[in-house]
Order: C-alpha cells, then structure tokens, then sequence
C-alpha cells in the first residue's frame, strides 16, 4: 500500500502504565556492568583506548569505523554498555544525603527498627493500607506525620537503646551527640552499616519501598560506569582529543580510588586514609552534582572552566528535560525579518522565492497531479517553483542537486512516488511570532510566494502576533502531511483567531491609517465625485449597481458613509459611541454635533462616523465582531480583505501629514495656559505655606508630609488636565495630530497636549521627584524647597523644548519606564511558565466539567457558567441590547 | 461604668465573603456524586482544619456542598472532599 509509507503502524508490545523510580543496588550495578575499571589510564602511546581504562572498547564505541567489543556492532547500533568500579570504601550518594538523614534520626541506632511503639507501628500501617494507591497523597500527608513522631523518640521502643542526636552537616557528613555533648563521626561506612539494620517491615511507614530502594544503596559501594555514548570525545582538527566532563571527572575518582586501595591495603597511616577517602567522597559528589552549596567546584585541569557532570546535564533552561525533550530543533522552518503588505490577504504571508526553494511539501504522485510533478522535477532544486527530492516507494531518497538527467527521471514518476516541491502559493505554513503568549501567537497562514527577502503580513495581523516592523523577526514552519495542514487550516487559520479568547472581542480590526482612513471617509463633509467613487469602489472589488448619489445637482456626489454603508451587510444594525466623542454632560444621541453618536440600521450608516470604536482592533462588540456573529470568519475576512484596501486608496487620494504646523496655537491658546499654569503655581505655593504654618489637615492614614505631597500632585495634574481642556477649544478635528488621537487611531490627547504647551509633573515611583541630593534633587535648588520648579514640574513642551533641567527629570521618568518594561517582562515571563505548567492539562470533558490530566474535578462548569469567552460579547453571553432591538423592530 | 462585654462567638460563616458550607449526608454525597459521574478521590480537599469545615463540624471523609455568588453565573457550586489535617 502507498500510504503504508506516511503512516506506519506500529504493534503495540508494550503499554506503559506507570513509571517506577527505584535506588540501583550493588548487585545490580555489577550485573548491568560488561566491565570493570581499574586503571584511571584511557589511552595507551598508540591512542588505542586500554582495556579495563575508561573508554574500554567494551563499554561501546563511537569511533566510526570501530565495532563494539560486547555486541559487535557498529557506533550506529550499538546501545552502549555499562562499566562498574569497586569503591575502596564506601561514600554517600549526595542526593541522597537528606533521606538518609532523616532515616538515621527516626530508626535505632542499635537494631534499626523504626522508633516507634508496636501498636503505633500497627495503628500507622493500617491507615496506610486504608488509603492504598487512590489516597496516595492522603497517605505522603501521614508518613510525613510519622517521620516527624519517630524523631523525637530517644529511647528505642523495642530495644530500650538510648538514641543520640544525628546532625547533618551539610553537604555530606553526618555527626553523633552523645549525652555528655562529645561530638562523634559517623564515616559512611558508620551511616551504611546503620542503614544494613533496618528490617523491611518498617520502611514503607516511612515512606520507602525496599524492594526498590533499600537504604543502604544509598551509600555507594560500587558506582556504575556510563557507556562512551554518554560522554563521548571529541577530535579536534589538530588530532588532539578532548575527553567530555563526565570521563574527566570518572578519571578522577577511578584515580583516587586506586590510591585509597592501595594506600588501605599497604597499611598506610589512618590520616592518610581519611584524607583520601574524603577526597574520593568530594570526587564522587562532584560528579553527580557540581553545582552542591558549601562545596568547591570541580574545576577543569588547570583551566578555569567549571565541570558540566551529571546533575548540570539535567537541569534549567539548557539541560535534558527544557533544552532537548520539552523543546527541540526543528527542520523545514524559516526566519527573517517581516515587514507590511497591505495588499496580502490578512490569510496570507509573503514568502521569499529563496525561502520557498529550501521549505518543501512532500506531495504523493497520483494520476491527477503528475503531469504537475513532472514539471517541478524538470525544473529541480534551483529554479522555482521545483522539487528538492523525491522518495521513491521504497523509501530510498533521491536528491535532484545531484541528478544530471532530471527529465529522464520525470519520466519514471508514478504514484507512489514521492515529491518534495518547492513551496507554492496556498499552501498552509504556520507563522510565529515570540514570545508566544498566547494562542494567536502561532497561526496558519496561506503562502504567497514574493520577490525580495523579507516575510510579508497584512497590517491588521500585527495586535495578535504583537509585531511591528522596527526589525522584528518571525518564524515560518511548513507542516509535512495532510493532517497537519488540515488541521492548521481549519483551527490555526489567521480568520479563525480574529475574536480572541482574551476578552470577547475581535483581536483583529482597523489599526492606525485604517481608523483615520475611515474617520475621514465616513464624517459628514467628506463627498466624493463619481469617479473618485468608482476608483474606491473598483479597490474593495465591489460589483454591485452604483447607488443613487445624494446630491445630485450641480455635480453628482457620493457620501462616504454612503460609499463604506455598501459593504455592510443588511444584518449588521447597531449603536455606538465613537472614539471621538467628547462625553457632553447630556447626549444628544442621533442629534450629536459632532457626529460622534454612531447609529447603523439594516447595514446603513445613519449617523456617526467610523472610527475605532466601531472598528478597530481590540475594540469589543464592533463591526468585525457582528459580521462574525451574523455571518461567518469568512465575511469578516472579506470585509477586512476590501474594505480596508479601499480605505489606504482612500486616504492616499486624501493626503494626510502631521507636520510641527499641527502644534501652533494662537497666542489667546498660550496665554490662557501660562495663566492655568500661574494658577496652579499658586496653588502649590500656598499648600506649601499652609503647611510651613501648620495648618494644614492631615488626610486620613497620612502624615504632614504625605498630604502636602498628595495634594500639590493633585492640584498639578490638574494643570494638565485643564490644559488640555483648553487646547481641545483650539485645536479640533480639522488637525492631523487631533484627528490621530480622537479617533483612536495613534497617541492620545496628553501626548498633544505634552508637543503643543507642556510635560507637566515627571514622577519616579509614582511620586514627585524626590532622589538626588541632600533635600533637593538638583544642586540648582534650595535644600527642601518643595516648588512645581524642583520637583520634576516641567513648564514647556516637546514643541519648544526642555529647558536642562526640566530635561533631566524627563530623563529621570524614561528612565524608570526602561527599567520597569525590562523588570515587568522577565517577571511576567516566569509567571506565565509556571502558570503553564501548572495548567497545561486542564480541559473541558463532554460532560462540561473542567478536569485534570487525573481527571480530577477543578470546576463543575467551566467559568461556572459555560460561556465561551470567544463566544460572548465582552464577557457576556448574549448582547441583549442587539436581541432587544431586533425584536423591537420585528414586532413594529 | 463597667461595660458588659457579651463574649459573642465569631462564626467565619457570618462573613459577607464566605459562601455557603453544607455538609451532605453520605446517602446525598453517593447520589451526587454518581449522577456526576464521579469518584471521591476526583474532588478537590479541603483540610478538616480549615475554619469554614471546623465551622460546619465536617469530618474526614464528609463532602461538602459549596454555594457560591457569582458575577457571571449568578450562582455557582463547588464540591470539596474533608481530608485529615
């Protein structure tokens, strides 16, 4: 069978049902071993390695060239062997130190029985057995409760030995007081001993199961040896070789344990002994864990490099688990920089002709599309669109670089054949942005194939990924069978991630020229002549009849909400607040001045104009969101595809600049705002010689200082705020500047109000700026002087400029923003790993109860009330305002 | 002027946050649980400790009924298993 070849089917041998961690006894250490090591030489003059040394033959190869001594395999198959090395004495396994610690204190030190009276002994193992597997954490509770009873026995209940204090001293050395205070060491010798006493019976109340961990295996005896696979060589070009950490480190204690050995067995002086015993322990400690608190480092001969052993392979971001297993390399992907197109579908991705000769799609030969195939292999590697290999239905790999006749090969194409081409326009590709936070952070996009060297994306996909084009990168992975791409279609596709399920609302819509395009389009003045019509019209795809223009005399004229009402749908009526709305005390609604007050009947703009309230990204319940909910993701595709390129037509036609000519207001504007200022200047002055007479009332919960401070910030913020009133009056719609900022399209009105007159207060930590000098900030002021002036009040403006000063304090503010943006990320950033793996289980059953991996309750409903936030408006399961409408006009 | 003082014993349950606590007879606890379609061990635990289960008086073993107020459901349930400690 053809399909044999994509998806083998594998017998099922063996069902893993759980995973058991045990301690490695001795006996099993030298039954797994092939060999054992006993000269801490690895290579003889020749450079063959030497047999019983480290890199023994037998304990696998990774030469090429060489074959296995124990299996006769080559490197590619041979699994590796294990080696042993007899301990001259015995050491303690370091990550083992705190069991082994806490067994010492809870069993005697004289018959190892656990320290606790026989009925407790029987009344504990039956609430143990009670529990049984179901209870497991119920019982890890209870054992806890009984190490903690069994160390506090001195006198053993069975035995009636007085028992001693243990102590630990980190990291691996255990100590005895006795009752007249004389401190005695336990050698691990001592401490394996002890551990030999205690019966099986007693261990599993202390939580150890001895068939699988008896406690003396955690005193090392005999320590295995990893195959050569595990810490391999490595041959530089000099023909030099560099031995990996782990080999360094065995050489090490196969070393010193030769010293010990002999030094023992020649009757060497007990100091000696000790010495190199400690030594060996340090070695062997080292070697599992080179990070242990308290002791030195295992240092490479010489250099200053520090050991990667055992425990350094395992851990953190780089180590086995993170690095190699949670997350790895892949192939058949890209990377570059992105930039715009706003010509591109929001479904599409640029790709680069370069890219898309490298990424290729297996495609299965059939009658249909051979003729296809044919050509792209005709075409090879080098010219697009081609193939890069073909798989024949053997499985054998054929790459087109290297096939002089490609036609002839071509030819031999039949279906089972498969075809690695280039990628073509359609294909589905998943494209990434980092750090990905969400689930819109990876969507499946359709490729289009383009010239030059970048990733191309629509606009309006840049909220989700979080992107813009100041250099940012992204990833582009192409999936490899018919299932992926599928699914990457129907569930990853950009259109289906337009509603996010961050709040109920679209995540994708009109960003900034999108919102001023549409503003400008859809206010009131805006008329357009018949050609300027059609051109627009022409740009969304529009085939519909022309309608009736609304003035028809002297010259034919279309309005633009009329232009922007014909691609809304006749089901989408709604009423809204636009984003430049001025909040007037009474609304006047329909009757709004401003065309503030959006109201659409029946797909028909009435009144209002279009801006971000009504359409842009991240708005909830707008245009986007009720074209999803009406129709379909495929409307709301549509409309984003023409409407807005007929709005950056638009706006080209328009023209639209914000130049410094923006920033001047009447000299009426600047005096009225230097007499705010004055004003409140005054304010503060008098706050501060209210205070400096003792009169002023302290808020409550604040003292002296803290009200002055908190009322000067209060009458200073004020400053801003009425300023900005102020320039509201003279500067409005008719201003770039103004018109980016009311409609929501970029910057708001401070960041005006900050170019045209002034900062206002700078502030560290949310308060005035107090750090510096003595009392003051700056050696320009007056130690305490507690002015607007010197304490970060900024009187001027981007427009004109700061004086040093004040420049300084707008330094201090930026500065503190850096810092915290840098702060906030790497704290958000671990947050959201330990939220993850926490999580990464929980989901909903077909029941509607929200479960664990276990499947363990976490909620009975999800959210408590099964609302998809995808599904809801803002939050709310249904929009009762539209519901009430609709039936509201049904009836009438 | 001596002030009496009422010793008035504080129940955490009077609080304006602390939901309902209802300790289900064994019987109702098996029926619920079957009609969910689950296992004791599957729940959630709340320590015997804890001042709303000393409150109530739940022991080891009880399940309890939590009714709670909620901003989007209007009323919502949870179910807790009383565990020794």
């Amino acid at each position: 069978m053809g399909l044999a070849s994509i998806s083998r089917e594998y017998e099922t041998v063996k069902v893993i049902k759980g995973i058991k961690f045990g301690i490695l006894s001795p006996d099993t250490i030298r039954r797994y071993a092939i060999a054992t090591i006993v000269t801490s030489e690895t290579y003889d003059e020749d450079g063959m390695p030497i047999s019983g040394g480290l890199m023994d033959r037998r304990l696998g190869t990774v030469e090429p060239g060489v074959r296995c001594e124990t299996c006769g395999n080559p490197p590619q198959t041979c699994p590796g062997h294990f080696g042993y090395i007899e301990l001259a004495r015995p050491v303690i396994h370091v990550e083992f130190v705190g069991l082994i610690y806490m067994l010492l204190r809870t069993t005697c030190r004289e018959c190892g029985r656990i320290l606790l009276s026989p009925e407790r002994i029987e009344y504990y193992k039956k609430r143990i057995e009670k529990y049984g597997e179901e209870w497991k954490l119920i019982s890890f509770k209870l054992i806890e409760k009984i190490r903690k009873e069994a160390s506090k026995v001195t006198e053993c209940p069975h035995c009636h030995a007085p028992q001693y204090k243990v102590r630990l001293e980190k990291p691996y050395s255990f100590y005895e007081e006795l009752e007249d205070g004389t401190i005695i060491r336990l050698t691990p010798k001592d401490v394996r001993e002890r551990l030999e006493r205690i019966p099986n019976e007693d261990l599993p109340l202390l939580g150890i199961d001895p068939e699988y961990a008896r406690p003396e295996w955690m005193v090392l005896m005999v320590l295995p040896i990893p195959p050569v696979q595990v810490r391999p060589s490595i041959t530089l070009e000099t023909g030099m070789r560099a031995e990996d950490d782990l080999t360094h480190k065995l050489v090490d204690i196969v070393r010193i344990n030769e010293r010990l050995r002999i030094s023992i067995e020649s009757g060497a002086p007990q100091l000696l002994i000790d010495d190199l015993w400690g030594l060996l322990q340090y070695h062997v400690a080292t070697y599992f864990d080179n990070e242990i608190p308290g002791v030195p480092v295992a240092k490479h001969r010489a250099g200053s490099r520090v050991l990667r052993t055992l425990a350094q392979r395992l851990k953190g971001k780089e180590g086995r688990f993170r690095g190699n297993l949670s997350g790895k390399r892949v192939d058949f992907s890209a990377r570059t920089v992105i930039s715009p197109d706003p010509n591109l579908s929001i479904n599409e991705v640029g790709v680069p002709i370069e890219v898309a000769k490298v990424l290729t799609v297996p495609e299965h030969v059939n009658e249909w599309n051979i003729e296809k195939l044919k050509k792209l292999v005709i075409n090879g590697p080098f010219e697009y669109p081609g193939a890069n290999y073909i798989i024949k239905p053997d499985g054998s790999r054929i790459d087109l670089r290297f096939v002089r006749d490609r036609e002839a090969l071509a030819e031999t194409l039949a279906p089972g054949y498969i075809v690695e081409r280039h990628l073509i326009d359609g294909d589905i590709v998943l494209f990434n942005r980092q750090p990905s936070l969400h689930r819109m952070s990876i969507m499946a996009h359709k490729v289009k194939v383009l010239p030059y060297k970048t990733f191309r994306l629509n606009l309006v996909v840049c909220p989700p990924y979080n992107a813009d084009f100041d250099g940012d990168e992204m990833n582009l992975h192409a999936p490899q069978n018919e299932e992926a791409r599928a699914e990457a279609k129907v569930l990853m596709l950009v259109q289906e991630h337009i509603l996010s399920p961050r709040y109920g609302g679209p995540i994708i819509g009109a960003i900034h020229d999108y919102i001023t395009a549409a503003f400008l389009l859809t206010k009131k003045t805006t008329l357009l002549t018949k050609s300027r019509t059609t051109s627009l019209l022409i740009e969304a795809g529009y085939k519909g009849p022309l309608p009736e223009p609304v003035i028809k005399w002297p010259i034919e004229l279309w309005s633009g909400k009329q232009i922007f009402s014909l691609f809304l749908p006749k089901a989408i009526s709604f009423t809204k607040q636009a984003s430049i709305c001025l909040k007037c005390p009474i609304c006047l609604g329909m009757e709004c001045p401003y065309d503030a007050y959006l109201v659409v009947e029946d797909g028909e703009i009435l009144t209002g104009v279009i801006d971000k309230n009504s359409i842009g990204a991240e708005k909830p319940e707008n245009i986007v969101q009720y074209l999803i909910r009406a129709y379909s993701t495929d409307a709301a595709r549509e409309f984003m595809d023409s409407v807005f390129r007929m709005l950056i037509k638009f706006l080209d036609q328009h023209g639209f600049t914000m130049g410094i000519d923006n920033l001047d207001i009447p000299e009426e504007a600047h005096r009225r705002i230097r007499e705010i200022v004055k004003e409140g200047e005054k304010k503060v002055n008098e706050l501060i010689k209210i205070a400096k007479r003792g009169e002023l009332e302290p808020l409550p919960g604040k003292t002296l200082e803290e009200t002055l401070e908190a009322r000067i910030m209060e009458a200073l913020s004020l400053v801003l705020e009425r300023v900005g009133n102020v320039l509201s009056e003279y500067i409005g719609l008719d201003n770039e500047a103004m018109i980016m900022a009311r409609t929501g399209a970029r910057a708001k009105k401070v960041n005006v109000t900050q170019m045209t007159s002034l900062l206002g207060q700078q502030s560290v930590k949310g308060e005035r700026i107090r750090r510096g000098y003595i009392d003051r900030v700056l050696p320009h002021f007056k130690r305490g002087d507690l002015r607007a002036k010197a304490r970060g009040f900024v009187y001027n403006g981007f427009g004109k400029g700061l004086n040093p000063i004040e420049f300084f304090f707008h330094a201090m503010a930026g500065r503190e923003g850096l810092v915290d943006t840098a702060v906030r990320t790497a704290q958000s950033g671990y947050m959201q790993r330990r939220l993850i793996n926490a999580l990464q289980d929980i989901h909903v059953e077909y029941d509607g109860t929200v479960r664990t991996a276990q499947r363990s309750i976490v909620q009975l409903k999800y959210g408590d009330d099964s609302v998809d936030p995808v599904k809801s408006f803002h939050g709310k399961p249904v929009d009762l305002d539209m519901i009430i409408r609709r039936t509201l006009k049904g009836g009438g | 002027m001596v002030e009496v003082m009422t010793k008035r014993k504080f129940t955490v349950l009077d609080h304006e946050l602390v939901p309902e606590h209802i300790v289900l007879p064994p019987k109702d606890a098996n029926r619920l649980l079957k009609t969910l379609g689950l296992n004791k061990s599957q729940l959630p635990w709340i320590l015997a400790s804890d001042p709303a289960a000393v409150a109530i008086g739940a022991k080891p073993g009880d399940v309890i009924l939590i009714l709670r107020k909620s901003r989007t459901a209007g009323k919502s349930i949870a179910l807790r298993l009383v565990v020794p400690g």
